[in-house]
């Protein structure tokens, strides 16, 4: 009974920690005292995502019927906070006729891509796998 | 900023560094991992761009 409570406690907190990773690029790695790479991931992923929208990139739509378009939200999405920020800014609207369009939805979605890999990361190290 | 060589090295720089953060621990291995990476982007690319120089599309 009780390893079954110690069990459920540390599936809530692995839980817990992959939200804030998500939400928080970097704080997976930053919670379990990975300082330097946590503060990479904090600089460079929400750096990255900005340089995105600067240079024309979209935030895409969350639509089932175009699931190309649903694919690249999901992927938008992984980059936590700074998505519904820039959303709520209303950013990311995107020029396709600009020249850059095309890189800046490489960098948004890229970096929503990695920080999925970066939670996975701070995941398999709060397992003791790393 | 609308050049595309200095946009497709950000890219690559930024790529690389996360990587190699991801799949190395030791720092001198990132070093060489991240390096290798951002090599090979920067390479695939000017590979692939004169192979794709006589398109006419």
């Amino acid at each position: 009974m009780r390893a079954k409570a110690v069990e459920e406690t540390q599936a809530g907190s692995l839980v817990l920690l992959c939200l804030a990773a998500w939400a928080i690029p970097g704080l997976g790695h930053l919670w379990q005292r990975r300082r330097i790479k946590g503060l990479i991931f904090l600089l460079v992923l929400p750096l990255m995502f900005a340089i995105g929208l600067a240079i024309q990139g979209r935030l895409f739509p969350f639509e089932l019927g175009d699931p190309l378009v649903g694919l690249a939200c999901i992927a938008d999405l992984g980059v936590g906070l700074p998505y519904f920020i820039a959303s709520a800014l209303g950013l990311g609207a995107g020029d396709v006729r600009a020249v850059t369009y095309e890189y800046g939805n490489a960098f948004v979605m890229t970096a929503g891509l990695l920080n999925f890999l970066v939670v996975i990361d701070a995941y398999d190290i709060a397992l003791g796998r790393k | 900023m609308r050049s595309h060589i200095l946009l497709l090295a950000l890219f690559a720089f930024f790529v690389s560094l996360v990587f190699s953060l991801l799949a190395k621990d030791d720092p001198t291995e990132q070093v060489r991992f991240g390096g290798m990476m951002f090599a090979g982007f920067i390479g695939a690319a000017v590979v692939l761009g004169w192979l794709m120089y006589p398109f006419p599309f």
